[in-house]
């Protein structure tokens, strides 16, 4: 086992608990012993765009402090990356990161202003996405792990904005990427391209305009549809809740749209890995995915009205 | 008895004047050795109360620090200012009609989600609690961390009045830790027992056994009840 620290996230240990079960067990499953880090705080969900308030900064400052302190009481070995899943809170870590190492002056007016945290931090700390340690690990490796290959699934992947943008801090290439087709490819799946993959999903917009987001839901999916797609995957909670949520509105709006599932990518690894099925995390959608997943014979059929966990 | 002549003078500052008071003496002493008469600002004078919350500086430090008046001593030079009250807003729920869900804090301390994990507040609090980190525990919906982190919160409100986002943690702590007693706590079969035996009116039993222990062994049970699984 490799064990590596790991930031959940806020959204992960509600909303979206079942991305980060479902994510743990297929880490465990390769290999990977994802240590959650003993204390931490929100990253703060946006990263700050006000280049003179420094005090924005300090969250996710405090959370490359708590992988110092991981390392310093032993509870890693010399393991200075920091893996998460959420693409929100990847998008915050990493961008503060780059301008913690590239300003001297930000780093220093930090570490003094926390003068309660025992040590300093200088950039020493790599913030890595989940979908960046498979690919460095080989999709071989992925592929060689599958006991139930999803073959005849058709998932368009979708990236939205946080995994790619800006280009120096993202996962992949920000207008062509393909590092989640590689991994639904090595799980069996059939990847499917469609022309909204990049497309902001709305994001917060869904608080105040539900029917913006709604409207935006449906080009994105029904556009996947189109190119055939079955399921989506992501990586985001936030995009997840947008396209998965709102297909309540989009039914009302469009009576003619069919449902259609959005998992996080880890939930169809945990499938293809064999896991049990407590870890898929499937009760926590709006569009039953329960129904595809049986027709395909990956799921023991159920009824779609069951509640359950799993 | 101490001579006035032969006691150890230091100098202090209390809003911004300037006193001499008996070295050794707390903030609260201080004050009343100065000529206050304090109505408010103090209460228990065992550093349990929370009613005595000051501010104060040292000599050649920029920190600004938080204690009780009761139980900080006066150091010389010291500046010393009192904030015995911070308002704060206090929603107002039935515990009854609540859920444990982290959502209960969107609806009755919306401002919680502005923190920005600047960690003021632990820097000032006079109880040495990790302040910050039972704000972010609430943040996350983790009642239980937010309680127990919380536990010895003595409300004195100097977090609160220091917040940059104008967070009340303490009022966020205190509903925490209501909830996880009212909801999410193991229930100790003792308390059902001993609402039995007050029940049929046995008052005094107890607390005779208390009264006739030793400082030492009360203390022994003191610190053994948190031992009882029955509790934790």
């Amino acid at each position: 086992m490799i064990q590596i620290p790991y930031y959940p996230g806020c959204t992960l240990k509600n909303k979206a608990s079942n991305f980060e079960t479902s994510a743990l067990a297929a880490a465990r499953a390769l290999g990977l012993e994802l240590v959650e880090l003993p204390r931490w705080n929100c990253c703060g969900a946006v990263f700050s765009l006000s280049s003179d308030d420094l005090m924005r900064h300090i969250a996710p400052t405090n959370i490359f402090l708590r992988v110092q302190e991981m390392n310093r009481d032993h509870l890693v070995e010399d393991e200075y990356r920091l893996v998460t899943f959420c693409s929100m809170c990847f998008n915050v870590l990493r961008r503060t990161n780059q301008r913690l190492r590239e300003s001297l002056e930000d780093r220093n007016k930090i570490n003094d202003f926390s003068y309660l945290e025992t040590e300093t931090y200088q950039g020493r700390v790599e913030i890595v996405h989940l979908l960046e340690l498979l690919r460095s690990m080989g999709w071989d490796k992925i592929q060689e792990r599958v006991h139930k290959p999803l073959t005849g699934l058709k998932v368009a992947p979708y990236y939205g904005c946080m995994l790619l943008r800006p280009k120096d801090v993202g996962i992949d290439d920000p207008e062509r990427p393909t590092i989640q087709e590689e991994l639904l490819r090595s799980l069996g799946a059939e990847p499917v391209d469609f022309p909204l993959k990049l497309r902001c999903c709305g994001s917060y917009q869904t608080v105040p305009d539900k029917d913006l987001v709604a409207n935006l839901a449906y080009d994105i999916l029904s556009r996947a549809q189109k190119a055939g797609a079955e399921a989506i995957t992501t990586s985001c909670p936030l995009c997840a809740f947008n396209l998965d949520f709102r297909q309540k509105e989009i039914q009302e709006k469009y009576p003619m749209f069919l449902p259609i599932p959005v998992f996080y990518f880890s939930q169809l690894m945990a499938i293809a890995f064999g896991l049990p099925q407590e870890v898929f995390g499937l009760a926590g959608h709006y569009a039953n995915p329960r129904t595809l997943l049986a027709t395909k014979g990956y799921l023991q059929a159920t009824s779609p009205l069951e509640g359950g966990e799993g | 008895m101490n001579e006035p002549e032969k006691m150890d003078l230091i100098t202090i500052y209390i809003l911004s004047r300037q006193y001499h008071v008996p070295a050794g003496s707390t903030i609260l002493t201080a004050l009343e050795y100065a000529g206050f008469k304090l109505k408010k600002g103090v209460g228990c004078r065992e550093g349990f109360c929370g009613a005595c919350a000051s501010l104060y500086r040292l000599q050649g430090d920029y920190k600004l620090h938080g204690g009780l008046g009761c139980a900080t001593v006066v150091q010389p030079e010291m500046q010393i200012v009192q904030l015995p009250y911070t308002p704060a807003p206090k929603a107002i729920y039935h515990l009854e009609e609540l859920e444990p869900v982290p959502e209960v804090f969107t609806h009755l301390y919306p401002e919680l989600y502005r923190c920005l994990s600047c960690n003021t507040c632990t820097k000032i609090c006079p109880q040495d609690l990790q302040v910050m980190d039972y704000i972010q525990a609430a943040v996350r919906g983790d009642l239980e961390q937010a309680a127990d982190l919380s536990f010895d919160c003595i409300q004195c409100g100097l977090c609160s009045a220091r917040c940059p986002a104008e967070i009340t943690q303490f009022n966020v702590a205190l509903l925490a830790r209501r909830l996880v007693g009212r909801y999410l706590a193991k229930k100790g079969k003792y308390v059902e027992d001993r609402i039995k035996e007050v029940e049929a009116s046995k008052f005094t039993a107890g607390y005779q056994e208390l009264q006739d222990l030793s400082p030492e062994d009360l203390k022994k049970r003191y610190f053994e009840r948190e031992l009882n699984n029955l509790i934790f």
